[in-house]
């Protein structure tokens, strides 16, 4: 018998978010949306629940997350760094910006740092090719971004 | 009914609307090859997810190549299955294939069997142009199966087995691209996850990728050991397929030849787990008489219908899936188990051996098996009442492995006492037939008169879910009858809301019954090699010269001498056992 | 609009936002309010201009003075000196590269002569979130006359006759793929608006949701009416949430205004519009995959036929467009498919949207007529190339297309000239690339793309993709063989030849295109061993101009691996089976003397 473990709190949240679409399957994607929204990732323990509360599997569930990269199984850092490989950010050197915060961070895309401020990824394109390169930093956008310009940018946050 | 002509390899052929163009093709004797495509015709399983593309052909007036086993016959259409562009791709797209599978061909448990390593022989594949980084995971070994995915190719046969047909949900397509893979939650072992060992995933992989646990070793080494006698069991499903890995027609009974066999290979005496499904159904057929009468005479507790239990996938099934209905089967064990626990104890006695120093082999056509035999409710401190479980496919490699020529074996009977067995049992092997078996003793016992007919025909068939009503003088016994876990599922959630016209549903997890079972010889998508199976099993059973449990004279015998009478204490205490709850439970901390 | 004087338009574009263009308003505002103007002028906020390299932008009406790069503290300065004296900030006004001249108008501008706006017709002019100025503008105009006028035959011979082609990138005609899921009986259908728009460097379809929702609700009823849906369903990124608070907005406003809704404009035709997120998966643009992701599952695409039109949503027949396509409906419908016909080539009616980026001067949102050449886009339009450097290829149509090169440049621009030219229309994506660019990066680049988007149902993308990817890569650090060349090109075809869906068919391209229009580069990375734009750092190697070094010591002191020797005060020698490449040397040297070759 497998036991998951949640706080009732948590548990209540997503068979609430469940019954708002009425414990449809076919919203699942929908409800996985919502759920991340509340905690942030995906952890085991919460696709269980949905899986339960909208009769599927969570085998299913699990092929539904590790499918969308919008979904992810891992909490993100307090600040989450993504850097635009869009094409046209890739043509104006986004890929040495991404070694940069690489180097600078001591962490892979999809990693946080130990102390968990800072997390790295990757995003296609986010239509703002004109600032290109692109780095977004939470909902803020640096355009423009030349390598020299990454530990400025991170020094930003030292303090926050 | 519409009829299309079309061209295929410049021969003309006329086929049904709707037809595929592989079909068409294998109308005028063109056999496409196909890896993921898969279809048990007549039993409405079928992948056809068109992922592969090995079956790609060319269809005049398409810009891109089409594969056979999805692209429906149009009239007028012409198609090319040989052209150089056709040949060239197919190669190629098999080169590929084989650039992300491991080359352990030598020592793969597939190998011979494998349907990859013949496609890479039919297409004459020398060696592999495009090499790179292969994708690799963790390799998971349950207490049935086996899981190598390094060696999926994502046919996605398994999944659709283990979804569309057996609604089990282990196992899901995961990730994407080229990490994608077949793989239960989280990458979990499937221990862990609600996988019942149906093992129907096993027995539709066209690699590597899923195999069962070899247990032959350990067999091995308990026939060596002169410390040990051993004794072995064979499921009446085995005696109807084994001769397919010998090269005989399927539906062959060996029955003789397998007990000529299996003395060879050194067991101390070779009995039969027909023996104890006769022993099964004196308890369950008791225990159907029952509950009814209780029942009839007003008892509203009484659970009924009353569910078969000789499965241990369906077992698992509903320990997962229908926790709240545990006390709702039968509480008898499966034959293997009674078989089990009858030979480490009265047997045993008989012999005057210590029961750990009695080996019990079981031959199976289950998967499952291997798990029930682990169990820990089936263990006597710690020493199991069955010690290993073998396939038939197992059986089959160990008889070659010992050199032993099969086909010219004389035949030969089990040894008594635990080898006596009537045609009842026999049809354990097949849907319908548990059910059927109890019922020719039911009706004996409870209208105390003799069958006017042993056959019951209204309960035998193929189709995924059957109901018949018996008369038992008077008494309508509605009957239900479900294999594949999809259909049970069906009747299970009648039973859970209480809308279930049944007083008795037969339940077996495997299309066919054990027939079908995870550790048959593969049937790769050959529905005709089931029916032959499952004809041979009824076979068997006309030629029994006694066909109703309660007949078997080792049976009456063994009451008498030991257990004194269906559902006795002593009855309860071996041959009965309890559920437990699987589901996943949410705790909230 | 009539009540003001004077509008000044803030782009509120993704670009434009990221760069504060939200602050810019409120200056804007303050400053009216500060002189007393906030009863004469409105500030509204738009959806996007299309000239984004030069964001933030602030145009002012009447007049249409076009300010570009403005930050919040120009605000004050606008308001005072443009709109209280009339005079023009000219510091703010673009400067026409070629002319040297200052354009005064927006019309004026080069990036805009070229131009006609179909479906960009309302982006930029008004605001997104208000009703009013899309009907003031013509809008639900043609969704009226539909339903009031013509029977939904009537409606599709229309789009039949304008030529439209889906603008997704297949280039299906529209008219057709509504006729089909017409004629097919079903007691319920679904109208499907593809945003999930996933071209890495594209952004058409964003900025049409953000700048004119409503012209996409009402094509959506209009094709219900025609299809005999009475639902619709916009699947649209989760990535763009300005676009999804935008048209909900526009939905709830739409809803109000009883133009969706039961019974509209009396016609007795229902017509609702629901939204579904996608998460991150390129593929779901395919139209089968887009509908299983709609429908819960994995964004797998399915073999067709069956197509939509017969078996889609929910097994319901369903008639799937993108957004861009959508947009130009209503358009065709006020103002005649003849009229739409008369624009464009022979075979590839109307307008189409281009999101024009890389190295280019005017990266932005562009409409042209069909046919128009690529050297006016890139040329006339775009502005030419980024810091006067040389013109080397254009890559059109995303992942699914290919590179062209010097030798298109004349080549009108069509569905069926950029297929015959190794490319595709693609959903309109265009980058620009000049000489630093390396071609067999580039393929790299996109393949790796469709690696990490690739589904993984069907083998040859699976894995041939990845074979592919690991080949450019080899290539590119120097390893590559002639025979890999031959790999790539009989790889590239079998993929293309034998995929499942239309990522994998096209997937190639980048590969196929590149081999085709820039075969020598090939040849001088696998025999030459050599980038010739310096890109490929396994080809490059350091060296020491001996002439310039004089011996400071300063390179073999930060090396890391001690791969620099020499005498103190002589020139230093790199040992190349050491290097590896870091460029610390370079970064050290104070005299030059570090190259790269």
């Amino acid at each position: 018998m497998a036991v998951i473990k949640l706080p009732e709190s948590k548990v209540q949240q997503l068979k609430n978010i469940c019954k708002s679409f009425n414990n449809d399957k076919g919203e699942l994607i929908n409800v996985l949306h919502k759920a991340q929204e509340i905690f942030g990732y995906l952890p085991a323990e919460v696709q269980e629940v949905v899986a339960k509360e909208l009769n599927v599997s969570v085998a299913h569930v699990y092929g539904i997350v590790s499918f969308y990269s919008f979904f992810s199984m891992v909490p993100k850092g307090k600040f989450s760094i993504s850097i635009c490989l869009g094409t046209a950010c890739y043509v104006r050197g986004a890929e040495k910006v991404l070694d940069e915060f690489r180097k600078q961070l001591n962490i892979q895309v999809g990693e946080s740092t130990p102390d968990g401020r800072f997390s790295l990824s990757c995003l296609r394109c986010v239509g703002a090719c004109g600032l290109a390169p692109v780095v977004m930093i939470g909902e803020k956008v640096y355009g423009r971004v030349a390598p020299e310009d990454v530990k400025g940018i991170i020094n930003e946050y030292a303090n926050l | 009914m519409e009829l299309v002509k079309l061209t295929i390899d410049k021969k003309s052929v006329e086929v049904e609307k709707g037809t595929s163009i592989l079909n068409a093709a294998r109308k005028v004797g063109i056999e496409i090859p196909t890896l993921c495509y898969f279809n048990l015709e007549g039993m409405n399983i079928e992948n056809k997810p068109g992922g592969c593309r090995i079956c790609v052909v060319e269809v005049q007036g398409r810009r891109n190549l089409a594969p056979a086993c999805a692209t429906e016959v149009t009239e007028g259409m012409v198609v090319k299955t040989n052209s150089t562009r056709v040949l060239n791709a197919r190669r190629t797209v098999m080169e590929l294939i084989l650039s992300d599978h491991p080359f352990d061909c030598l020592v793969c448990p597939k190998s011979g069997n494998c349907e990859l390593q013949s496609l890479a022989h039919r297409l004459g594949i020398r060696d592999i142009p495009y090499q790179g980084e292969q994708s690799t995971y963790r390799k998971d070994t349950s207490p049935s199966i086996i899981r190598d995915v390094d060696k999926c190719i994502l046919c996605r046969r398994c999944e659709m087995m283990c979804n569309d047909i057996q609604t089990v949900g282990a196992l899901s397509a995961i990730n994407r691209g080229f990490m994608a893979v077949v793989a239960p939650a989280f990458e979990m072992n499937l221990e862990k996850s609600p996988c019942t060992y149906c093992g129907q995933c096993v027995a539709v992989c066209p690699t590597g990728a899923l195999t069962e646990v070899d247990n032959t070793r350990q067999v091995i080494s308990a026939l060596a050991d002169p410390t040990k006698t051993v004794i072995v069991q064979t499921a009446p499903a085995v005696r109807a397929a084994l001769g397919e890995e010998f090269g005989l027609e399927p539906g062959s009974l060996v029955t003789g030849k397998m007990v000529s066999a299996l003395r060879e290979l050194g067991f101390d005496y070779v009995f039969d787990t027909d023996f104890a499904a006769d022993l099964t159904i004196m308890e369950e057929g008791s225990e159907l008489l029952d509950r009814l009468t209780r029942y009839l005479s007003g008892d509203r507790n009484v659970r009924l219908p009353i569910l078969t239990s000789c499965c241990p996938a369906w077992v698992n099934f509903f320990e997962h899936n229908f926790p709240e209905l545990k006390d709702v089967p039968s509480t008898a064990r499966s034959p293997q188990q009674m078989f089990g626990s009858i030979a480490k104890t009265y047997f045993a006695k008989k012999l005057g051996i210590d029961r750990n120093n009695l080996v019990v082999v079981s031959i199976m056509p289950c998967l499952a098996k291997k798990y029930e035999c682990q169990r820990s409710e089936f263990l006597t401190d710690g020493n199991p009442d069955v010690d290993f479980s073998l396939s038939t496919r197992e059986l089959a490699n160990f008889i070659k492995l010992a050199n032993i020529d099969f086909n010219s074996l004389p035949e030969s009977d089990f040894d008594r006492p635990l080898g006596e067995s009537t045609g009842a049992a026999v049809i354990f092997g097949t849907t319908g037939g548990v059910i059927e078996a109890a019922v020719r003793t039911a009706y004996e016992l409870y209208t105390k008169k003799p069958l006017p007919r042993v056959d019951f025909e209204e309960l035998r068939g193929l189709e995924g879910v059957r109901a018949a009503t018996v008369n038992f003088d008077g008494l309508e016994l509605r009957i239900g009858i479900a294999h594949g876990l999809g259909n049970a599922r069906q009747l299970l959630e009648e039973v859970r809301d209480g809308k279930s016209q049944y007083h008795a549903i037969e339940i077996m997890a495997c299309p066919g019954g054990c027939i079908g079972g995870g550790g048959q010889p593969l049937h790769h998508g050959d529905a005709s090699i089931l029916k032959a199976r499952q004809k041979a099993l009824y076979e068997e059973d006309r030629n029994k010269a006694l066909r109703k449990s309660h007949e078997n004279p080792y049976i009456i015998q063994l009451y008498e001498e030991f257990l004194g009478q269906p559902l006795s204490e002593m009855s309860h205490h071996l041959l009965h056992t309890q559920y437990f709850d699987k589901s996943t439970q949410i705790v909230i901390e | 609009m009539a009540k003001y004087r004077m509008h000044l338009l803030v782009c509120g574009g993704t670009t434009c936002r990221s760069s504060e263009s939200e602050s810019i308003r409120n200056a804007l505002e303050e400053s009216l309010e500060r002189n007393g103007l906030e009863n004469e002028v409105k500030v509204v906020s738009t959806g996007c201009f299309g000239f984004c390299d030069k964001g933030p932008i602030v145009k002012v009406i009447p007049g249409n003075t076009f300010y570009i790069h403005v930050k919040p503290e120009d605000a004050e300065e606008i308001v005072k000196e443009h709109v209280l004296n009339g005079r023009r900030v000219e510091r703010l006004l673009y400067l026409e590269p070629e002319k040297e001249l200052l354009a005064t108008g927006s019309k004026e501008i080069g990036f805009q002569k070229k131009q006609i706006r179909i479906a960009l017709r309302n982006c930029g002019f008004i605001d997104p979130e208000n009703i009013d100025e899309y009907i003031a503008r013509d809008g639900y105009v043609a969704l009226c006359r539909c339903l009031t006028e013509y029977t939904p035959q009537q409606v599709i011979e229309m789009i039949k006759k304008s030529g439209l082609r889906g603008r997704g990138g297949g280039g299906f005609p529209t008219g057709l793929k509504w006729e089909i899921t017409a004629k097919v009986k079903s007691d319920q259908k679904y109208v499907i608006c593809n945003a999930d728009e996933g071209d890495p460097g594209a952004f058409m379809d964003r900025s049409i949701l953000e700048g004119d929702p409503h012209s996409v609700i009402e094509a959506m009823a209009i094709n219900g009416y025609c299809t005999g849906a009475s639902k619709g369903l916009v699947y649209i990124r989760a990535e763009y949430p300005m676009a999804i608070k935008r048209l909900r907005i526009a939905i709830n406003q739409a809803k109000e205004y009883g133009l969706l809704g039961k019974n509209i404009f009396n016609s007795g035709f229902d017509f609702d519009i629901e939204l579904r997120y996608g998460a991150g998966a390129f593929v779901c643009g395919e139209e089968t995959a887009l509908i299983h992701s709609m429908e819960g599952k994995r964004g797998e695409p399915t073999f067709k036929p069956p197509f939509p039109s017969e078996h889609g949503f929910l097994g319901k027949p369903s008639n799937v467009n993108n957004v861009e396509t959508y947009a130009n409906i209503p358009v065709i419908i006020n103002k005649g498919p003849e009229w739409f016909a008369s624009i464009g080539t022979e075979k590839s009616k109307g307008t189409k949207v281009f999101a024009l980026a890389g190295k280019i001067n005017n990266v932005g949102l562009i409409e042209v007529p069909m046919g128009t050449t690529l050297r006016d886009v890139i040329f006339k339009i775009g502005g030419g190339i980024r810091g006067g450097k040389g013109f080397k290829a254009v890559q059109t149509g995303g992942p699914s297309g290919g590179c062209l090169t010097t030798r298109h440049l004349d080549t009108p621009i069509d569905y069926d000239n950029l297929l015959a030219a190794g490319s595709m229309m693609g959903s309109g994506g265009m980058i620009v690339m000049d000489e630093d660019d390396c071609m067999v990066s580039i393929a790299k680049f996109y393949l790796g793309f469709t690696v990490d988007e690739s589904c993984g149902k069907c083998s040859p993308c699976r894995i041939g993709n990845k074979r592919l990817y690991e080949i450019l890569d080899k290539i590119t650090k120097g390893e590559g063989t002639t025979e890999d060349l031959a790999k790539l090109k009989n790889l590239s075809e079998v993929i293309k030849d034998t995929s499942l869906c239309g990522l994998g068919q096209t997937s190639p391209n980048p590969v196929l295109s590149t081999l085709d229009n820039f075969w020598d580069e090939y040849v001088e990375h696998v025999i030459d061993k050599k980038c010739r734009a310096s890109s490929c750092k396994g080809l490059m190697k350091y060296v020491i101009d001996p002439e310039a070094c004089t011996g400071c010591t300063a390179c073999a002191r930060a090396c890391p691996v001690n791969a620099i020797s020499g005498e103190r005060k002589g020139p230093h020698t790199i040992n190349q089976e050491i290097c590896i490449k870091c460029g610390t040397c370079m970064e050290k040297c104070k005299f030059n003397a570090v190259l790269l070759q």
